[in-house]
């Protein structure tokens, strides 16, 4: 689960990381506000950034400056105005602006080849590690964190002096360990702080200090880790969640939309995308992946069904079972009352194999719905079926052929 | 001759009260599976299986009493961990978590012990391993197998027993199948496993089944190509229709930054030497085409 920098940089600071302080608006006038209060604090500009799930949003004119209240608000309208990668955005942070001397990178995943984590450090900040990789791999440090204890102060220091953070030690191996410990702390897959920034603060009497800041904050959670962290579920955005993935997640099945015409309801993740795959081959576009998981009853059956059809681009659904766990016969069933329940009905192919087939396939000749016995030639009969099938007319949810 | 498990596995199955435990323990055992013994903490002295199998409050008592030597897990995800830690430092070698949906950074220090131990953990998120005829292990269908002479190493579940029905419809045997498993983190690599068939006399080919996410992939085929050099090769993967940056359905089935696509997969084992198949259906005829003649 990705979640928004806000977000990110509050699990930050709750493992005592120094970030600037923030505030999220979803109105341009509370933007504004915000702006009011940093500028009052002291601030000599703010910084207004969209808040969206996905990269690139400098480059898209999602982050912007502001040296008022008033151009705050401006800037703000503008930004959340845009459309960032197909999303929408809907909320911004606003943030004093600092005075960066020199930016770096850092940032802690889990290295599956090598089976540890790995934090990954950079003196090129700001740009794209891919970037940094491609053009100048030496520039990257890399250090495998101990399995059992997490990043050792040498380690840390090893990171640091690589960075040529030597005159800031102390705080870069405390921010070093912090991104680990933020990892551990909430089962993430990727912490990544980019760009750390080294920043220069004026006090009253014009003497200027240098510190380290985490000016921007990227943190993807494992999923799995999610039941024990019931209070990282409220950092989901929902804004940016499509409803069926909602409703997809209530009945544990997996899906994801894509833009075909072809529905697939599969068991099994890697039959799954096999099944998209075979579409793809015989011609068609698959409208989805769809894991209905193993042992699927009749009412999960239905679910799945109910998540296919939602989709209006849908013209044909494919059903592909290998019955280990899961029993043919109980799926045909399941397919036969969800069909019942749909107020749209879509030619459908089924294709069921192994445990409970013979009845399956018994079940759903009686009902008149076509069936096949390899996946080939599922795929190639959904691909003619959506061919056949009238294109919904405005999305309306009339009644197609059968 | 097989690899992983067969005429020597004498099997526990922890977890073996539990509803899936049970339902497969009682398929391996009608596989032909010497399953010896079952532990579940607190139910030790029971029988489970319609009487047939032993159950154990540790696996320590287990591996005492019946001589286990290899493990199969069903604990459910916030114990399996440890169930695992603790078949291992009971002295069982070959240890295979089925469990699904284990935190990654729980199981990196497990993997870090288990290597330290000296034993070999294949999973978690995984259907097991079936040697056909002698031995299964974990949730394959034993009905979709054939005795025989390839070896089979996919990271997937259902997909395998596609691949795998395809091959004994076609009259193509297995020496033994495995499944890896589709986590970010697990014990046994592709490599790890070409390794066992390499030395395995009675593999005289290969079957790899992989999918999005990861390299895994990329290094097994770097390895093929120097170990595996004259045996038949055939893979399949999945996912070349899946978008960037979408997880499918396996905690470890993701493009992400460019990397892990089907394409880069697909290159690196043909340039291997593997014929990569283009569906399922059509391993039989390549196995034949790269020289498999048993």
């Amino acid at each position: 689960m990705k979640i928004q920098e806000a977000d990110a940089k509050s699990l930050l600071a709750a493992q005592g990381l120094p970030v600037p302080p923030w505030q999220v608006a979803r109105e341009p006038e509370a933007a504004r506000l915000a702006a009011e209060r940093f500028f009052a604090a002291g601030a000599e500009r703010v910084v207004v950034k969209a808040q969206v799930l996905v990269g690139g949003r400098g480059k898209a004119g999602g982050v912007r400056l502001a040296a008022s209240p008033a151009e705050a608000e401006t800037v703000a309208r503008a930004i959340l105005g845009l459309t960032i990668k197909g999303i929408p955005v809907r909320k911004v942070l606003v943030s004093p602006a600092a005075d960066v001397v020199a930016e770096y990178y850092l940032a802690a995943l889990i290295d599956r080849a090598a089976r540890r984590i790995l934090v990954m450090g950079s003196a090129e900040g700001g740009v794209e590690i891919e970037e940094v990789a491609a053009r100048n791999p030496e520039a990257i440090v890399r250090i495998h964190a101990d399995p059992y204890l997490g990043l050792l102060d040498w380690q840390a220091r090893r990171i640091a002096f690589a960075l040529g953070l030597g005159a800031h030690l102390r705080d870069a191996v405390a921010i070093a360990k912090g991104l680990v410990a933020t990892m551990r702390a909430n089962d993430a897959d990727l912490v990544e702080v980019n760009p750390l920034a080294l920043v220069r603060d004026r006090g009253p009497d014009g003497a200027s200090t240098e510190r380290l800041l985490c000016l921007d904050a990227k943190i993807t959670l494992d999923d799995s880790g999610l039941p024990r962290h019931p209070e990282l579920e409220a950092m989901r955005d929902l804004d940016e969640e499509d409803p069926v993935d909602l409703e997809a997640r209530r009945h544990d099945i997996s899906y994801i939309r894509l833009e075909g015409t072809i529905g697939c309801m599969v068991n099994g993740a890697g039959l799954a995308m096999t099944t998209m795959d075979l579409v793809k081959r015989a011609g068609g576009e698959p409208a989805n992946f769809l894991d209905i998981g193993g042992g699927a009853r009749a009412d999960r059956v239905a679910a799945a069904m109910q998540l296919i059809l939602a989709d209006p681009n849908v013209r044909a659904i494919l059903v592909n079972i290998f019955g280990g766990i899961t029993r043919g016969d109980e799926v045909a069933r399941g397919l036969l009352e969800a069909r019942a329940a749909q107020t749209r009905t879509v030619p459908m192919v089924v294709r069921i194999v192994g445990t409970n087939a013979e009845e399956a396939r018994r079940i759903l000749e009686a009902a008149e719905i076509e069936t096949a016995t390899s996946l080939d030639e599922a795929a190639a009969k959904a691909v003619a079926a959506a061919a056949r099938s009238t294109p919904v007319g405005g999305g309306n949810g009339a009644e197609v052929t059968r | 001759m097989s690899i992983l498990v067969g005429a020597t596995t004498r099997l526990v199955v922890q977890g073996i009260t539990g509803r899936e435990g049970e339902f497969h323990a009682r398929a391996m055992l009608e596989h032909g599976t010497s399953l010896v013994a079952g532990v579940t903490p607190g139910k030790g002295g029971r029988r489970a299986v319609d009487d047939r199998v032993p159950v154990f409050d540790t696996v320590a008592e287990a591996v005492e009493a019946t001589g286990a030597n290899t493990s199969c897990i069903f604990v459910p995800a916030p114990g399996a961990p440890d169930a695992i830690l603790e078949a291992v430092a009971a002295g069982i070698s070959t240890v295979f978590c089925i469990t699904e949906g284990i935190p990654a950074l729980d199981m990196i220090p497990v993997v870090a012990a288990v290597e330290a131990a000296g034993a070999r953990l294949v999973g978690p998120n995984c259907p097991g391993a079936t040697s056909p005829g002698t031995a299964k292990v974990g949730i394959i269908p034993g009905s979709i197998h054939r005795p025989g002479r390839v070896g089979v190493v996919s990271r997937s579940g259902t997909l395998t027993y596609e691949a795998v029905q395809a091959m004994t419809d076609a009259g193509i045997g297995q020496s033994t199948c495995v499944g890896i498993g589709g986590d970010p983190i697990i014990g046994s690599s592709f490599v790890d496993i070409l390794r066992l068939f390499a030395a395995d006399p009675d593999t005289e080919a290969i079957v790899l089944i992989g999918e999005i996410g990861g390299s895994a992939e990329e290094e097994a085929a770097a390895w093929a190509a120097e170990q595996l050099a004259d045996r038949p090769k055939v893979a399949f993967v999945a996912g070349r229709t899946a978008p960037e940056g979408r997880r499918m359905g396996h905690a470890g089935a993701i493009i992400s930054g460019g990397r892990g696509t089907a394409a880069s997969k697909v290159t690196a084992l043909e340039a291997a030497g593997f014929l990569v198949a283009g569906s399922p259906s059509e391993i039989p005829r390549l196995l034949r085409a790269a020289g498999f003649r048993g």
